[in-house]
């Protein structure tokens, strides 16, 4: 399993990219891996407003759609257009693929997410 | 969950294992759209040890499984398949199976892995005369190996002319890499391919023997995911999905394996009153318009009327394109005729297109 220092992990395996007030949100190289080939990305409005644990996206791969959670809450500032044509870059690069990025509303509520390796703890846990 | 003689071969493969109708298999090695294309392309080889197999044999055989199925299989000669519904006195369908004729008095049936139990149920349930009834699924291992090599591959470990068994006929002892196999030209992907019945202690070694024989034709082991989705883009039902106890063939676009002028069979009235008064629903092929993976289950609506359901749908990994198949009434269901998906609250647009989506070039 691949993982990316300096991001911070959620337990419903989505990552965290903090950038100023700003946080990329993608999914982790271990829900990629469970959910197989992916073939559809579907993703908010930018401008909506989110709560932590709120539904911010589809992923949808040859099995089955996967809702995809955002572990923090803000407003939705930009959407990653790229995943409309090759939603397989979660596949291939799950940590460069980010789906949405948001404007923190409550940025503490990152202190509860997981770093690196207590997410690789985490994902031993859950085989 | 119960384990196929190759269950030790999937997890040394790293097939990702999941339960399918009680079994333990994997659902893809690699990827499933690396899988299907392998299958399209090349070939590809899958475990399907869980299906079921029941013979029927007896001075009655015949008699008993034309009474049984809706297909006819008066006047077949031996060494010939034939696929058919079985279906319920109402007309819903108790299973889709193949007929192997061994002899006049002996048949092979085929039937599918969630229903074995009650299918060998439902025959002994309506058997009548000289015929004997045995489930013999765990005597049989089955391997598929599927796809324009198959033949080139399986050809060159077979002592027999495999050119020699056309589509829907089968050789019933081939040796193959020296073990003894029943071998039929039949599959569930739409390409040309064979089906390997063997005894499950020779299931592991005819596996990696094929496999390995296959190196250099691009063969892959591919799993149940693939296995649907080339099924699906064939246009092939699936038990459960686009059949089922409250689907009928007729509505499902099988009527061609439905055979009225046969003599009577358990569901023929039905069927009949059903194809003669045109069905209420039928099965059709769609492609979205609009972005959206349809799936099996999803509503589908007409100007905000629901019109049916959705009974499979994916993105197909050969045309590219997000396709379904639905079951809607029939007055919605020409060709072009658009309709609305309801995909998470949201109604998307979708055409209906002509079925198969995929259907092989054939040299």
């Amino acid at each position: 399993m691949k993982l990316e220092s300096g991001l911070k992990y959620s337990k419903e395996h989505e990552w965290v990219r903090v950038a100023g007030n700003k946080a990329y949100i993608g999914i982790t190289d271990f829900a990629q891996n469970s959910l197989g080939d992916i073939v559809f990305v579907e993703m908010p409005e930018v401008g909506a407003e989110l709560a932590s644990g709120d539904t911010l996206g589809v992923v949808e791969s040859v099995k089955a759609a996967s809702d995809i959670y955002t572990p923090v809450s803000g407003t939705v500032t930009k959407i990653n257009e790229n995943l409309n044509n090759s939603p397989e870059s979660i596949n291939e690069d799950p940590y460069e693929s980010w789906i949405i990025a948001l404007e923190l509303s409550d940025p503490a509520e990152l202190d509860d997410l997981m770093d690196e390796k207590e997410y690789e703890q985490f994902c031993s846990k859950e085989g | 969950m119960k384990k196929t003689p190759l269950y030790e071969q999937h997890v040394n493969l790293r097939g990702k294992i999941v339960e399918f109708a009680g079994w333990a298999l994997p659902v893809q090695y690699s990827s499933i759209l690396e899988e299907h294309e392998y299958v399209r392309n090349s070939a590809g080889l899958f475990d399907v040890s869980h299906m079921g197999e029941i013979i029927i044999e007896g001075p009655d055989a015949e008699k008993l499984i034309q009474k049984l199925i809706t297909n006819n299989i008066a006047n077949m000669e031996q060494g010939k398949i034939i696929y058919s519904p079985m279906c319920y006195p109402d007309g819903g369908t108790v299973d889709d199976i193949l007929v192997y004729k061994m002899s006049n008095e002996e048949y092979f049936l085929v039937v599918n892995a969630s229903n074995t139990d009650k299918d060998y149920q439902w025959m002994l349930d309506n058997a009548e005369g000289d015929a004997e009834i045995t489930n013999v699924s765990s005597n049989y291992a089955q391997l598929a190996l599927q796809g324009p090599k198959a033949m080139e591959i399986l050809g060159r470990l077979a002592n027999f002319n495999l050119e020699k068994i056309r589509p829907f006929r089968f050789e019933a002892k081939v040796d193959i890499a020296g073990f003894e196999a029943l071998v039929s030209r039949t599959g569930y992907t739409g390409e040309d391919g064979f089906e390997i019945y063997i005894a499950p202690e020779n299931a592991e070694k005819l596996w990696n023997k094929i496999l390995d024989e296959g190196k250099e034709d691009r063969l892959a082991p591919a799993g149940l995911g693939a296995r649907d989705t080339l099924r699906f883009e064939a246009g092939l039902p699936l038990y459960g999905q686009e059949i089922s106890k409250e689907i009928t063939p007729v509505e499902a676009g099988l009527s061609r394996f439905v055979k009225f002028d046969k003599g009577d069979f358990i569901g023929r009235s039905a069927l009949l009153a059903q194809k003669e008064n045109e069905p209420g629903r039928k099965l059709v092929g769609f492609e979205m318009i609009e972005r959206g993976i349809p799936r099996s289950h999803y509503e589908v609506q007409s100007e905000g009327k629901s019109i049916g359901f959705v009974t499979s749908g994916n993105f197909s990994p050969t045309l590219k394109k997000n396709l379904g198949l639905a079951l809607i009434s029939q007055e919605y269901s020409d060709l072009g005729e658009v309709i609305e998906i309801v995909i998470r609250n949201k109604t998307l647009k979708a055409t209906i297109i002509e079925t198969p989506f995929y259907s092989r070039k054939r040299g």
